[in-house]
């Protein structure tokens, strides 16, 4: 039985108390009272892939849809401006809460797997944790050919007087291709975070299992 | 408005809006001797700036001139006008007031004809109309004033334009030499109804109150409809003097707010329902309200008065918290947020904004003398702790006419307790 399946069975047909349990800050889904000052205040102005609104996705959540609010693009779209948590005027953390159901969403496996924001994190964190250093000219190559090769080089010629610029200007090294550099201690590092995930995983198993 | 002596079997009674008038009448009437004091030149408050209340829509003036006749009649009521309460002193039963009266330079002579007003040339801001206008440094405070005599504005004493009054007065009523006393009153018991005070909507920064001209606050939106007021009646909006006939209300401006105000202040939707009556009265064939609100809270038994509006198909009810405001080239100012009914996005251009403003107590932030406990929201809380200090009124909690008049005739019970219980240790 896959995380999801066996969550969705564990809260049945309560999703609301699923957000609060799981989810972090989740608990104050509930406080919200749909005045949609959030929404208002969103710089993103909702463009098409802003599908539903902070105010709107708490509305869901007590809904129970579930399948909807999980596989939604919706909270991958936040820049995490923080309009939206000055302006509540019940002081909800919407920000963090909208990273808090894009992380349970992505942790089940339901979260769109090609949605750029969350195809760029994923790529970021392997990238920098790989070396302990971020490697940009890796970074960018892989979001340009995340959609395959053709669309890759077309993404990569579009930029292309932005990549002479930053060569000429020294702020883009292509060696970078062969490895880059590193932290020093290379063995620290992934001893670091080999115990910083069995901790994640343990805190999270168990809240789970809850 | 004889003078008596004020004894530890008196109330004393602070701030003179329906509230304070409603305790200091119930209280005298049972025979009870009262002081009343008010620190504005004339009695009503808030009440006798309105143009309307609802829910029948009738004028302050008559509700206001029943307590004024009731007034007149008892001698047991003193009252102390432009007086402000500085301390307190004492324990039930046994309390010392410090009053600071502030100068009014106009005695008991004055018949109000006017002479005085006519004379001077100085103009000052008008607080009646939220200084929205200005009127002559010696004023009227309104029409109905209670006591019905002028004032002259501290600004114009030492000028020629107060000798000018002086010379205009036919019945010696000016005196420029009077100055501010301090007086001690004893009581028994306090009523403390000073009121509450619009929440400063400049503080409510995405609304741009006092950034865009034509963004102002329900309070003043009853100065503008009313025929006493600066447009004389006439909804013009203030940028231009254009006459406003696309209005939008926004509600819970203030109010229900972390960041602002904790409390719903009970009354800014019926407010702005009644508003809304106000534009059609004025502008019967093409005035249009918007009415942008969380949930209208029509209290109590006003649901039907609600109905009523969202039947008339001049306004429309947009379920949204405004979001921000920003002016357009022609000076209108536009409203942009989410209509949660939908999530639909919208930016509405409107001739005038008007921001239901919530009740901020007044008593908030001040010191006031004695220790005095408050709720969350400032107002004062029902506890013994407070002694013989009876909130009453808005002072007690965010509440319409109605409501304010039952509170204060409960405070008045509450003191005249107290006094009773006083004047039968000393028999």
């Amino acid at each position: 039985m896959s995380a999801n399946t066996a969550l969705a069975e564990k809260y049945r047909n309560n999703f609301l108390k699923e957000i609060e349990e799981q989810v972090e800050m989740g608990d104050w889904v509930k406080m919200c009272m749909q005045c949609g000052v959030c929404s208002g205040s969103c710089p993103t102005n909702f463009q098409s892939a802003w599908e539903h609104p902070p105010q709107e996705l708490f509305m869901m959540i007590r809904a129970g849809k579930r399948e909807e609010v999980l596989t939604t693009t919706s909270m991958w779209n936040c820049t995490s401006c923080y309009n939206c948590i000055v302006r509540c005027p019940r002081k909800l953390p919407i920000t963090h809460i909208m990273h808090g159901i894009a992380e349970y969403a992505h942790r089940l496996g339901k979260a769109p797997k090609m949605q750029p924001t969350r195809f760029f994190s994923g790529l970021f964190w392997k990238n920098c944790t790989h070396t302990g250093r971020v490697n940009e000219l890796k970074l960018s190559m892989g979001l340009y050919f995340k959609d395959g090769f053709g669309a890759g080089i077309k993404e990569g010629m579009k930029m292309k007087d932005v990549a002479i610029g930053l060569l000429k200007a020294k702020r883009l090294n292509p060696f970078e291709l062969l490895g880059g550099h590193k932290c020093k201690d290379q063995k620290g590092i992934q001893a670091m975070l080999k115990k910083a995930y069995e901790i994640e995983r343990s805190r999270k198993a168990a809240k789970m299992a809850g | 408005m004889t003078e008596h002596v004020a004894t530890n079997e008196t109330i004393l009674v602070v701030g003179g809006g329906i509230s304070g008038m409603t305790a200091a009448l119930e209280a005298a009437e049972t025979g009870k001797n009262v002081v009343l004091v008010e620190k504005n030149p004339a009695l009503g408050g808030r009440t006798s700036q309105l143009y309307r209340y609802f829910p029948k829509l009738c004028h302050p003036t008559c509700g206001l001139e029943i307590n004024l006749r009731r007034l007149k009649n008892n001698p047991r009521v003193r009252v102390l006008t432009l007086a402000e309460v500085s301390g307190i002193e004492g324990g039930t039963g046994d309390y010392t007031a410090t009053i600071k009266i502030k100068p009014r330079y106009v005695n008991e002579n004055c018949t109000a004809c006017g002479d005085c007003g006519r004379a001077v040339e100085t103009m000052v801001d008008d607080p009646f109309n939220y200084n929205l206008g200005q009127h002559k440094a010696a004023y009227l405070p309104n029409a109905m004033a209670y006591p019905q005599r002028y004032v002259l504005d501290p600004a114009i004493i030492g000028t020629p334009d107060a000798d000018k009054a002086k010379a205009a007065c036919k019945y010696g009523a000016i005196d420029l030499d009077m100055k501010e006393e301090t007086i001690q009153v004893k009581a028994g018991a306090v009523v403390w109804a000073t009121g509450w005070k619009p929440y400063d909507a400049a503080k409510i920064q995405p609304y741009g109150y006092g950034r865009f001209k034509n963004v102002i606050t329900s309070v003043e939106f009853e100065r503008l409809a009313d025929i006493h007021g600066p447009t004389g009646g006439k909804i013009l909006r203030p940028s231009d003097g254009k006459e406003a006939k696309n209005i939008a209300f926004i509600q819970c401006a203030g109010s229900r707010d972390e960041n602002h105000l904790r409390h719903c202040s009970r009354i800014c939707c019926m407010a702005s329902l009644k508003q809304t009556h106000y534009v059609r009265e004025k502008y019967p064939e093409d005035g249009k309200s918007t009415i942008y609100y969380i949930d209208i809270r029509a209290i109590d038994r006003f649901e039907d008065f609600y109905q009523k509006v969202q039947a008339d198909p001049s306004v429309t009810f947009i379920k949204s918290k405004v979001a921000k405001i920003t002016e357009d080239e022609q000076g209108n100012p536009v409203c942009w947020g989410v209509n949660t009914e939908g999530y639909k996005r919208y930016t509405t251009p409107h001739d005038l904004v008007v921001l239901a403003v919530g009740m901020e107590p007044s008593v908030k932030g001040i010191n006031i003398p004695g220790h005095i406990v408050a709720d969350s929201s400032g107002f004062i809380e029902a506890d013994p702790a407070n002694g013989a200090v009876f909130g009453a009124g808005c002072a007690s909690n965010a509440l319409d006419v109605n409501r304010a008049v039952q509170s204060a005739t409960a405070a008045a019970l509450r003191a005249i307790q107290v006094v009773n219980k006083v004047a039968k240790a000393e028999a």
